[in-house]
């Protein structure tokens, strides 16, 4: 868990958390960082560094921290609340419907070390609830960003949102994703491969896996389409009902299999498009183990989605 | 509607007796209008709206620097509601104040009101944050306190909590950390009726030594008598003077307090008075104004 350096062309999107945040708060005197003792797994020493009276740490206390990050919103001020998402959105789960949601506050809640991250930490440290827990709170805006440039438009474009704004953010590293003319907006979702047999529909570091199997489905003559849906909450559910049209849909997320991306999908489909589908997810409580280990482990590699792919489209291989 | 003052606390001209008097006639109404509420509704909270009345008559009509015309100024001061529950004295003095019609009070608890049975921000002009579930309003109060010492502002937050409250852990978490960071311009108000919903504060889950566990967190605090509407109004301008920091009041109150039948009895914790109890709440409280 300590701050290895990602290989060479990987990234921890965590640096474009905090450098985001950094150069914000620059021009914009009303961004406060609020954390729970998690300033060195947040990595916002420089922020603190550089804007001491900003950077609020409440100890371990994550109740307190969203009901203050709701109170400095209520003061004027943009509070990017910080902290491991396994315990900011448990913990503090009515906080962030009573406090946050329902008041409306303009508060950014940035869950740290997502999914398996902590894999050998044990259940406790999974977040693999929190999407499906934070979907379900009306008027909070839930974005699960891929790679460092969308969590850094995520963050910017949280700013320019007035409302609570949930963002959930891995320390895994991550590929910077290619993209011809890169437009990030809350609400819409981005189609990074086109295709007609079959969709893929991930977020976050599930992306990259669906990009990998869609080139391994064209290598059988598969063309799958694969959409980055990093906003779960409100869902584009024009990007779902075109990519049911195409007859299958996989979904691929580093959270629980059902209630996440994979829930909200399957929603919507069940009442208005109909369609065969995969919902690729952890299962519940996992075992002990690495992050990628857990990852394969479970299916959520390329070859998982290429295998749910498969069998969905009725294909026999070898 | 309430005259907004902007003047410094202890510039005003009129006498502690005399603003005394205006709060308890104003606290009066409160409880005449509230009772009434909660009979149209059927439900309500009686006996935690009345023992907070008197304090919050105190914030609305004398100590809080608020503009009703303007609810969202940056420089008001802030009341958080943190025992939600007790809508019938918040709403009573939010209409009192101006910041809404008077015959809003009429639709408490009916569909489609803004009058919700939690006060809700988003509704009604004058709320800070959505409260209701126990335990929100501290940490919420100790944020906006964070962001007026950021901004070395001087608008000031004050915070009512019930005593019951006090058995959730977020509000010691807050208390924890408003000590630490020496929050002067916060302060918080304990409604000690000594009565939570089916039972006594001390039998549930004891609460004393309660000043002392609040000195141990880094605060100064005070104890007063939560029906003396000019001890309430000398320790809340007490409390208005700069300082470093944070200070809990005490106040001593009792449960339905002003309605001789209500008083001290935990069943009026949630009870609603037939018409013949309702009409006996109104006499006693027109008699002890000299109606």
């Amino acid at each position: 868990m300590s701050a290895a350096a990602a290989p060479t062309g990987m990234f921890d999107c965590r640096d474009a958390y905090v450098h985001t945040i950094e150069e914000l708060a620059v021009a914009d005197e009303r961004i406060v960082a609020v954390v729970n003792d998690s300033v060195g797994s947040s990595k916002l020493g420089k922020f603190r560094d550089r804007f001491p009276r900003r950077l609020i740490n409440v100890g371990i206390a994550e109740q307190n921290m969203v009901g203050v990050g709701a109170g400095l919103a209520n003061g004027g001020k943009i509070p990017f609340v910080s902290g491991a998402s396994c315990f900011l959105s448990a913990r503090a789960l009515e906080q962030i419907k009573a406090d946050c949601a329902y008041s409306q506050a303009n508060v950014k809640l940035c869950g740290i070390s997502s999914g398996v991250a902590y894999g050998e930490l044990g259940a406790t440290h999974h977040s693999i609830e929190d999407v499906a827990w934070l979907r379900a709170i009306d008027k909070l805006t839930v974005i699960v960003p891929a790679d460092p440039w969308e969590t850094a438009e995520a963050i910017k474009a949280a700013v320019a949102h007035d409302g609570p704004v949930y963002i959930r953010i891995s320390r895994m590293p991550v590929p910077e994703l290619a993209r011809d003319k890169p437009v990030f907006n809350i609400g819409k979702a981005e189609t990074l491969r086109a295709g007609g047999d079959i969709a893929i529909i991930a977020n976050g570091t599930l992306v990259h896996r669906a990009l990998a199997a869609a080139e391994a489905l064209a290598a059988e003559g598969v063309s799958a389409r694969v959409i980055n849906m990093a906003t779960v909450s409100p869902i584009d559910t024009r990007a779902i009902a075109d990519a049911a049209a195409t007859g299958s849909i996989v979904t691929a997320e580093e959270g629980l299999a059902h209630g996440g991306l994979g829930g909200a999908v399957a929603e919507y489909c069940a009442q208005n498009v109909p369609v065969r589908m995969r919902m690729l997810g952890f299962p519940g409580f996992l075992p002990t183990g690495s992050a990628a280990w857990l990852m394969d482990r479970f299916g959520l590699n390329a070859d998982g989605i290429a295998a749910a792919a498969r069998d969905l489209l009725g294909v026999k291989v070898g | 509607m309430v005259s907004v003052d902007r003047r410094s606390r202890g510039a005003r001209a009129e006498s502690l007796e005399n603003r005394a008097a205006h709060v308890r006639e104003r606290a009066n109404w409160m409880r005449r209008r509230l009772l009434r509420m909660i009979v149209d509704a059927g439900q309500g909270h009686p006996g935690g709206d009345l023992s907070a009345t008197d304090v919050i008559s105190s914030l609305y009509f004398d100590i809080l620097r608020i503009d009703p015309a303007a609810p969202n100024a940056p420089d008001r001061d802030r009341f958080v509601m943190s025992k939600g529950h007790c809508t019938g004295a918040l709403y009573s003095a939010l209409a009192g104040a101006g910041f809404f019609p008077e015959a809003d009070l009429d639709t408490y608890l009916k569909p489609e009101s803004r009058l919700n049975g939690h006060p809700n921000r988003t509704y009604l002009p004058g709320v800070e944050t959505n409260t209701g579930p126990l335990g929100h309003g501290l940490p919420v109060a100790v944020g906006i306190a964070v962001a007026a010492q950021i901004d070395e502002a001087d608008y000031r937050v004050f915070v009512l909590t019930g005593d019951g409250e006090l058995q959730e852990g977020s509000m010691w978490e807050a208390a924890m950390f408003a000590g630490h960071r020496g929050l002067g311009q916060l302060t918080v108000i304990v409604d000690r009726n000594r009565l939570q919903q089916g039972a006594g504060t001390e039998d549930t889950n004891a609460l004393e030594p309660l000043a002392d566990k609040w000195r141990a967190f880094g605060w100064e605090v005070e104890e007063m008598d939560g029906h003396d509407h000019a001890a309430v109004l000398a320790t809340l301008d007490a409390a208005c003077e700069p300082r470093d920091k944070p200070r809990c009041i005490i106040a001593n109150t009792f449960k339905g307090h002003g309605v001789s039948f209500m008083e001290n009895q935990a069943s009026w914790h949630h009870g609603v008075p037939n018409a013949e109890q309702y009409a006996q709440a109104i006499a006693e409280l027109e008699a002890e104004m000299g109606q």
